[in-house]
């Protein structure tokens, strides 16, 4: 599904490395998960993968299903499948939540030569959809993440997410912000959308939220690059005894 | 050569070939009366402070230059679903063939050269009358030009609140054309009207709207100004507010070589409401594009309203201006009043020029002005393009959500998704 390799980034504006060499390879199916201290480069990983400006990768690829996602526009790769739950989604006054997902969902089926999706299709499927995750349908119709809490931005976030039907689901620290309550509402709306034809890597501080999404790996990010992988005893080996132990191990 | 004399030259040049319509005596002496004010003030140039960040030159040349006739291809023809009235002026002369009859209940209405030529006729307290007095504290000359040599126009007298709308079109069929029109609309006590205006009118349009609303009357105006992108247009809208009156008016343009939008507006009756709202959609891509809305409102009243919102989006050169003035007088108490001007530049090459004023003599009142000028958000454009939207698509969408709130100016649900509509055609037809 998602390749990575040997991955180098810089910053652009600045002279400084975050990514050194990062190998990672996501099977279909499977759910991935990427701790590692502040500043290790969790995040960076998932905006280079999702095609943000500002930085540039100096070696290494990035495959996703055999194609270079490097080389793609941030809208090509997302028709090509990947998405990317944000840590802090942006606030878009004067947009409909429901006009931008509506053009998403369509743009992306266009790029991909399928065709459109009508407006009544559309409805029934959002309702559908808002309803398990329990967004009302006011949320639906107000600017996109404008006024919404916490909660209801990373709620929005899987909404989009379950719409839009990627292959490969990146969650940046999702868990950022959220009650226990929120928590599992999410984590739900991810295990819903798990089947063998999606991958996800789910980028997270703590290993509560995969209390509730059950990793089937746990990788350890460090100074940019993967030190360790594991299973899901990983990440609790890090919630009892911190990442000092794996780094001095690796140092 | 002093200035004065240029001016002088300049006025009467541009002068030399046109003739004030004859008609009733009245008529006849406000037409000569705001001659002799157009002489006296002299056309406007660069050099004036009024016109410091536009230039009347193309306004103000004996020849009306030239605008190519725009292609409109199958733009879907603006208010064609909304039952109106329709009046259709081509290149500045009344098309009765294309127009419905003057007949319409609780409002009547008359072309501008048959009423002023009637001994008695209550346009007697209107024509020209509204301009004169907007032309304190800044003198507007194109606008007492309008009023002495207006060939064309219509006369709107609502005495009760009118079914449906009053649409004015104005089409552009021949290229070198230059119209002078000029509206008169009354609102009685209690009435309510609705007027639409739309089209780009001629190669050179000079425009001049006086409205009075009287005690508790209601006045909505929609217009939009674009298609042709060669076209000038210069209009004036003088209006005069009555107690508990409303005038609400929104304009939005889009192409045009230039355009500038004055509107003074009086405030005389407590409780009254004014809103003045514009969208405007430039891209410099073709010539040039300039547009200006000029905006001074005076409150001279109790408890009275005022909202000002100008928003315009400026891409490949286009300039963009605003100058708007709110001036309270002494014993306008608890007057609210706003004005934000805001500019969206998707270049560098485009640019921005706002002279926002206050000028407040009552102390108990609220009154804000903001102005501000930026790009497109990077962020924004991120988030939308990572969702799959283009870059092209999620641009619009982003210049839409700025434009949003001038356009929820628009009160009438069917008016505003039909501006909407015009809207989405318009960045539609820019993608290609």
């Amino acid at each position: 599904m998602l390749e990575i390799k040997n991955l180098h980034v810089s910053l652009e504006e600045e002279d400084k490395v975050i990514l050194k060499g990062v190998d990672l390879t996501v099977e279909t199916g499977k759910v991935h998960a990427i701790m590692g201290p502040n500043g290790s480069g969790k995040s960076t990983l998932s905006y280079v993968l999702s095609g943000r400006d500002g930085y540039e990768v100096t070696e290494g690829s990035a495959m996703l299903e055999g194609a270079d996602i490097l080389d793609m526009d941030p809208e090509e790769r997302a028709a090509a499948g990947l998405f990317l739950a944000f840590q802090y989604p942006v606030e878009i006054p004067g947009v409909g939540n429901m006009t931008f997902l509506r053009t998403a969902v369509n743009a992306q089926r266009k790029a991909r030569g399928e065709e459109e999706m009508s407006a009544a299709e559309f409805l029934k499927v959002i309702r559908a959809k808002a309803k398990a995750l329990k967004i009302d349908a006011d949320m639906l119709k107000r600017p996109v993440n404008v006024g919404f809490s916490g909660g209801e931005k990373k709620r929005n976030e899987i909404l989009q997410m379950a719409m839009l039907e990627p292959k490969m689901c990146i969650l940046d620290e999702t868990d950022s912000g959220l009650d226990v309550d929120a928590m599992k509402l999410v984590a739900e709306g991810v295990n819903a959308l798990r089947d063998a034809g999606r991958g996800f890597l789910v980028i997270t501080h703590y290993q509560r939220l995969l209390d509730h999404i059950k990793p089937d790996f746990v990788h350890i990010m460090a100074d940019g690059q993967i030190v360790r992988t594991g299973g899901p005893e990983l990440a609790l080996e890090v919630e009892q005894n911190g990442y000092a132990d794996i780094l001095a191990e690796v140092a | 050569m002093g200035m004065a004399q240029a001016k002088k030259d300049l006025t009467e040049t541009r002068l030399a070939d046109l003739k004030r319509p004859d008609g009733a005596v009245w008529a006849n002496e406000a037409r000569a009366a705001a001659e002799a004010r157009l002489r006296l003030a002299g056309l406007p140039t660069r050099r004036d402070e009024y016109w410091k960040f536009t230039d009347p030159a193309t306004l103000t040349a004996a020849d009306a230059g030239q605008a190519a006739i725009f292609d409109a291809g199958d733009e879907v023809p603006l208010y064609d679903g909304i039952d109106r009235l329709k009046l259709v002026f081509v290149d500045g002369v009344f098309d009765a063939d294309a127009s419905d009859d003057l007949t319409l209940e609780g409002v009547e209405i008359e072309l501008l050269p048959e009423a002023l030529t009637k001994d008695i006729h209550w346009a007697k307290g209107l024509y020209g009358v509204l301009e004169e007095r907007g032309q304190t504290p800044v003198l507007r000359p194109l606008a007492a030009m309008n009023t002495a040599y207006a060939t064309a126009g219509v006369v709107i007298r609502a005495t009760a609140k009118v079914t449906k709308p009053i649409s004015l079109t104005y089409l552009h069929e021949a290229e070198t054309s230059d119209a002078i029109l000029h509206n008169l609309i009354r609102v009685e006590e209690g009435a309510e009207v609705t007027v639409l205006e739309n089209g780009p009118a001629a190669a050179r349009f000079n425009k001049c709207m006086e409205v009075e609303i009287a005690d508790g009357g209601s006045f909505h105006h929609v217009r939009a100004q674009g298609r042709d992108h060669e076209r000038r247009a210069m209009t004036h809208m003088f209006s005069r507010l009555g107690a508990r009156s409303t005038f609400k008016s929104f304009t939005l343009t889009a192409n045009g070589v230039l355009t500038r939008n004055e509107n003074i507006i009086e405030i005389t009756g407590d409780d009254a409401v004014a809103h003045v709202a514009g969208a405007a959609l430039g891209d410099g891509a073709n010539g040039a594009f300039h547009h200006d809305d000029t905006v001074f409102i005076t409150h001279d009243a109790e408890r009275c309203e005022s909202r000002q919102v100008f928003k315009k989006v400026l891409r490949n050169g286009a300039e963009g201006v605003f100058q708007g003035k709110i001036l309270v007088k002494q014993g306008a108490q608890k007057t609210d009043g706003y004005q934000l001007s805001q500019a969206l530049l998707l270049d560098e090459d485009s640019s921005f020029q706002a002279k926002p004023e206050l000028e407040i003599y009552a102390d108990d009142v609220i009154c804000s002005h903001g102005s501000t000028t930026g790009a497109i958000d990077e962020e924004g454009l991120f988030y939308l393009r990572s969702r799959g939207v283009p870059e092209d698509a999620a641009t619009d969408l982003l210049v839409l959500a700025f434009l949003a709130e001038a356009i929820e100016e628009i009160e009438d649900d069917r008016l505003r998704e039909d501006i909407l509509l015009r809207l989405h055609q318009w960045l539609e037809r820019r993608r290609g």
